[in-house]
């Protein structure tokens, strides 16, 4: 056996990106606002935990302009738990990003939730060494996001409302729009691509796939058990639940519950008994009963 | 024949471990039969068995809520294959030297978690291994290291002189992660080599 050369390696590439995205699947992030919090998701299972400074279900009530949060908050959080720590930074605010990756975060999101710091760009993310998780509402952002260098995508959903039905809507959109292109031939792909400004490459991968090219996992308004197996159902590759957990009667009964429901998403009888005396969910807010202008998921295209 | 591979499922990286096992029974002539392992009653009936990539904190919770761990110590205990990778090296080792994290005493070695750092610190790298002629690209991901090995321990391959890769009997035992990649030598190694004795 020869010797290893341990200058031999390489930081930040796409496969250990993407890779870091794969370890999350069939997992629960939980958004924190303190170590006390993280603490808590991390003990009811969590795959890991994204810090902000207030929960959307907050951000949406406070109103005002919402940033990345204090990042030596993420600090004391990253002292806590073993678990990934990931955090919140505006859309196309690079230098947010940037202090967000120096402080170890291990996945930075790129979030429709903060108030954008662009309204035309995304940041440029194939430059950093951490991966990014971004928002998507169809197949067409999605894929633009990837070919930013986004390392995983989520649906946006409409944060902070505890209504699934927008993150039921985006899943379905992206999944029924994989399968159009897997019945396409190879013109009809490049049409595609052109008529939803979706790069080529990425869209001929992903019709050869049937997937995206990167973990998909669902956000925005997942509030209890069922909500998070109904996700899985739709094959989302994992869960993000922002108010859901700490905006619950019971933190500790809700993250638990959540996370043994995507791991029995498939069996109704175990759902019945984790959805059972778990306390209430999140009061939330309908998502017909939104105005356009309070809905987040327009933000950033 | 046919190979009854089981993925242990409860969180992380399983499909891609279930298409590396695949590979590797094809380069035999072989066809493994993939099932998922979210509960209890599934291990019993496998030959082969896969502990993935993720989160040791979270498998290790589910593995025991869901009562799959005592059926992982029986396979071994039948000198059944296991591979483990990554978390699943974690939760396979003695001990993790963390309350947080179920051991399942698989492997006589006790792991560091988090050895590397953050994910900024995550790598890719050839890396040479004992038993294959070529160095193999591995990936690790907030990776363990090995801290001490049993007697009962072969080192397989090490990095910056702690190990990386381990094989205590029926387990094989990796910091990285070989389902990353198309390359299945490690499964190969874990299963092909240990499965002849076992069945």
């Amino acid at each position: 056996m020869t010797e290893t050369d341990i200058e031999d390696l390489k930081r930040g590439t796409d496969l250990v990106k993407r890779g870091f995205a794969r370890m999350q699947k069939g997992g629960v992030i939980m958004d924190v606002v303190n170590a006390e919090q993280a603490r808590i998701a991390e003990d009811a299972g969590a795959v890991a935990v994204m810090h902000l400074e207030a929960v959307p279900a907050d951000i949406r009530k406070r109103g005002g302009v919402a940033r990345m949060a204090d990042p030596g908050t993420i600090d004391e959080i990253i002292e806590e738990v073993s678990i990934p720590v990931m955090g919140k930074v505006r859309i196309g605010h690079r230098k947010e990003a940037e202090i967000m990756e120096v402080a170890g975060a291990d996945m930075i999101d790129e979030s429709e939730v903060l108030t954008p710091a662009d309204d035309k760009y995304h940041i440029d993310k194939r430059d950093f060494t951490a991966p990014f998780v971004c928002g998507a509402r169809n197949l067409g952002e999605a894929l633009r996001r990837i070919d930013e260098g986004a390392a995983m995508i989520r649906t946006k959903g409409e944060a902070g409302t505890g209504d699934v039905n927008q993150a039921v809507h985006h899943q379905r959109t992206i999944k029924s729009e994989i399968r159009k292109l897997e019945g396409m031939n190879h013109e009809e792909r490049v049409m595609w691509a052109r008529e939803h400004e979706a790069p080529r490459e990425l869209v001929h991968e992903t019709a050869e796939m049937g997937r995206l090219p990167v973990v998909n996992f669902a956000a925005g308004g997942i509030a209890t058990p069922a909500d998070a197996a109904l996700m899985m159902y739709h094959e989302c590759d994992g869960i993000f639940v922002g108010s859901g957990i700490f905006g619950a009667e019971d933190p500790e009964k809700m993250g638990r519950a959540i996370v043994d429901a995507v791991n029995n998403h498939d069996d109704p009888e175990r759902l019945e008994e984790i959805a059972s005396n778990i306390g209430a969910g999140m009061k939330g807010e309908a998502n017909a009963d939104l105005p356009e202008e309070e809905q987040l998921q327009g933000r950033g295209n | 024949m046919t190979l009854e591979v089981g993925v242990v499922a409860v969180q992380g990286d399983v499909s891609e471990h279930g298409d590396a096992a695949r590979r590797a029974a094809a380069n035999h002539g072989e066809e493994a039969v993939v099932h998922e392992v979210r509960s209890a009653g599934v291990v019993p009936d496998c030959d082969l068995l896969l502990l993935p990539g993720g989160e040791s904190t979270a498998i290790s919770r589910l593995l025991e809520r869901e009562g799959i761990d005592e059926e992982i110590v029986a396979h071994v205990a039948a000198e059944k294959p296991v591979l483990a990778t990554c978390a699943g090296l974690i939760v396979a080792s003695r001990d993790a030297r963390d309350e947080r994290v179920e051991t399942l005493g698989l492997v006589d070695a006790t792991v560091d978690r988090n050895a590397f750092g953050r994910q900024v610190d995550s790598f890719e790298a050839p890396l040479d291994v004992t038993g294959l002629d070529e160095p193999f690209p591995a990936v690790f991901i907030r990776a363990p290291l090995i801290d001490e090995v049993g007697d009962g321990v072969d080192v397989l391959a090490s990095w910056d002189g702690k190990p990386v890769a381990v094989r205590d009997g029926p387990v094989v035992g990796t910091s990285f992660h070989p389902e990353l990649t198309a390359d299945a030598r490690i499964h190969d190694l874990a299963f092909f080599e240990n499965a002849e004795a076992a069945l």
